[in-house]
């Protein structure tokens, strides 16, 4: 992944919660064999609707997606950060997410920026309020940023994805380093483990 | 596996992690390395994976852990005909080709041994007490019915899990789900589950490994604790884990990746050890009265928008929490429902009656039961979707496709179907389904398809009734 180090831009206000997978890019787009491309999709159903806040001139090219609680919920489908990303996201605020969602945005390059739920209120009516507004998210000090909204958060994010966020660096590259591990690991394993062969 | 005993008093996942840590995580932040015992593929996740495997150079480290299979884009209709979607056959034959190329066993569309990837592990008894399973999927967690710490990761995981047979993962937390006492007549695991989703949310198992623990539970067949573990991802939980037990035991014996001989009473003395240490804590606890739950279905958009079958849709404005309120609202204008509506009174166009939740041989005995002799009701379209090849096999040579043929059912072949709307069985817009599967999503039968979870039996009832109705209620 690209490195990430400070993100500015204006913000979307997505006001729903429990935003699953499949509403972020529907299955239909999932029988693609790429990993790009996917940006039209990105809440397909939701954009036929002309009032779809996505839609609105006001919120155009911004670049980071403020979104109610329990994004990203549901199937494990990475094409969803895929889609956020190939829209132009670079962040997503959040008071949750889903699990598996908020480790494949670490993969791909996408920023989970969790809140508590006050902050993100806060955030939401600002952003609604003045879609100019902007918002900086620093990846070094872990903090989300927006002045004119009087909001200065620190956020959780651990040493380990930090450091990969900042250097843009390829897991399995990090794990490879650890090759001896893994043989002395697989020759500790019981006869009797099952194998597909 | 081996590992040394410890003075912690451990709970059952606790014990499969520690004994899969390749490398611990020391340095600040840094996850444990863990080890995966047996990685699922299918169609769908994985061609981004090979596609990068391929342009760094790496390899499948270790193929014989790894098993294929095609289950989310296949029709369930006329298998002998070329895909009618150009698109969803260049991704099948992406995974046939991938599978070539780096050696991995997979079990194709029309194969004997096909089906959706959460039956086929089970069955060929790859599914495993204690072991390590991922998939690119987030219904792996299946699996953990059978003790086993699984859970769905995304393709850049799927990838790392080719390269390395290794997930970097971070310790999530313990929570236990204990359900006390009898399951009252007529109530089945899919309510149980529903039931608890209800109860804890969509994000209510967020972070954490949710044991499954109490008597009702250990008296549910593997079957039951399948539909169990399976939706735990939609209680947000990493994994869903249910202790192994003699029942567990006789599920995986003789099958045919099962261990055999001395093997296998090695592997029981292992097996034996698992479950959670007495006296060791969790994080988080919830304790559920077993007599106090019923037959289940769902109304909204989301796993946790559920209504005993004797109740009625909420009324969004008597919610306490504005998010819910709001939420509940949106979902009542997506479904077509009113507030105070009785669930009883809400008629279906469909019933679909499949999925890793429910179609394996046991569901499709109790839908059948329900159905045998009976007429489906007029102008609605019921579809049966077996689980896997094998149980489609096993059900016809029980006469269950008879039975379900002649009370006007469709009966097919296997695939993940109408669950998720990305191959040829569909809702159309405005199309209400009573469905066995797993998620109630906006437009995840279809665009605009209108989505209600239910047991098998609830299911077929209904298709009966053309309402939602109970067994002993049905026409």
């Amino acid at each position: 992944m690209e490195p990430v180090r400070t993100i500015t831009t204006t913000a979307v206000p997505l006001d729903r919660s429990d935003v699953d997978t499949d509403q972020i890019i529907p299955s239909v787009w999932l029988k693609r064999v790429e990993r790009t491309g996917f940006g039209d999709g990105l809440f397909s159903q939701w954009r036929a609707d002309p009032d779809f806040v996505l839609n609105r001139p006001e919120h155009a090219g911004a670049g980071i997606l403020v979104a109610g609680p329990n994004f990203g919920t549901g199937s494990s489908r990475e094409h969803a950060v895929w889609a956020l990303l190939d829209y132009g996201f670079r962040a997503v605020v959040s008071p949750r997410f889903g699990d598996i969602f908020a480790t494949n945005c670490t993969k791909a390059g996408l920023l989970p920026v969790v809140v508590d739920q006050e902050v993100a209120d806060r955030l939401m009516r600002a952003v609604e309020a003045e879609p100019g507004l902007a918002l900086t998210v620093d990846v070094d000090h872990r903090t989300l940023v927006a002045p004119a909204a009087g909001i200065d958060v620190g956020f959780p994010l651990d040493d380990f994805t930090r450091w990969r966020f900042l250097e843009g660096l390829d897991d399995i590259g990090l794990t490879l380093r650890h090759t001896d591990a893994i043989g002395a690991f697989e020759s500790g394993r019981p006869a009797w483990a099952p194998t597909t062969a | 596996m081996g590992r040394q005993p410890e003075q912690r008093r451990q709970t059952l996942s606790e014990k499969v992690w520690d004994s899969h840590v390749v490398r611990a995580g020391g340095r600040s932040g840094e996850p444990d390395l863990l080890y995966i015992d047996l990685h699922l593929v299918h169609e769908v996740t994985s061609p981004q994976a090979f596609d990068a495997l391929r342009l760094t150079g790496r390899t499948v480290r270790r193929p014989d852990l790894t098993l294929a299979t095609a289950d989310h884009n296949v029709p369930t209709l006329g298998l002998d005909l070329p895909l009618a979607d150009p698109v969803s056959a260049r991704q099948l034959e992406a995974l046939r080709a991938n599978c070539e190329e780096f050696g991995i066993r997979l079990y194709p569309m029309g194969h004997a041994n096909q089906g959706i990837v959460h039956i086929i592990g089970p069955e060929q008894g790859l599914t495993q007490p204690g072991t390590t399973i991922v998939c690119g999927d987030s219904h792996t967690s299946t699996h953990g019915a059978f003790g086993s710490l699984a859970f769905g990761i995304g393709t850049s995981e799927v990838e790392h899990v080719l390269a390395t047979q290794t997930l970097p993962q971070r310790r999530p937390g313990t929570m236990a789900v204990t359900i006390e006492g009898d399951l009252p007549a007529g109530v089945t695991a899919k309510d149980v589950i529903l039931a608890v989703i209800g109860r804890i949310g969509t994000g209510g198992g967020a972070g954490h490994v949710v044991e499954y623990r109490g008597s009702a539970i250990r008296s549910l067949s593997m079957e039951g604790r399948m539909t169990i573990c399976n939706m735990s991802i939609e209680a947000g939980a990493r994994a869903g884990m249910i202790a192994p037990d003699d029942t567990t035991f006789a599920y995986l014996e003789g099958r045919a990746h099962a261990p055999a001989g001395k093997a296998w009473e090695e592997a029981l003395d292992h097996w034996r050890s698992l479950p959670a240490d007495d006296g060791a804590t969790f994080d988080r606890e919830v304790a559920i009265d077993a007599a106090g739950l019923s037959p289940h279905v769902s109304w909204g958009t989301n796993p946790s928008q559920v209504a005993p079958l004797d109740g009625a849709v909420p009324d969004p404005d008597r919610l306490d929490d504005p998010a819910q309120a709001e939420a509940a609202r949106r979902a009542l204008t997506y479904m077509g429902l009113r507030a105070g509506t009785a669930i009883r009174d809400i008629a279906v166009d469909t019933v679909f009656i499949g999925s890793c939740t429910n179609s394996r041989m046991e569901d499709l005995r109790a839908a059948a039961a329900v159905v045998a002799g009976r007429k489906v009701h007029d102008g609605l379209r019921a579809m049966v979707v077996p689980g896997s090849m094998r149980v489609k096999a096993q059900a016809e040579e029980e006469g269950l496709d008879r039975v379900f043929v002649d009370a006007g059912f469709e009966w097919r072949s296997a695939g993940c179907s109408m669950c998720l709307g990305m191959n040829p069985d569909q809702l159309s817009p405005g199309e209400r389904c009573a469905s066995t599967s797993n998620r109630n999503f906006e437009g995840r039968q279809g665009p605009g398809g209108r989505t209600h979870l239910v047991s098998p039996e609830v299911a077929a009832a209904t298709a009966l009734a053309g309402r939602f109705t109970s067994p002993e209620e049905r026409p």
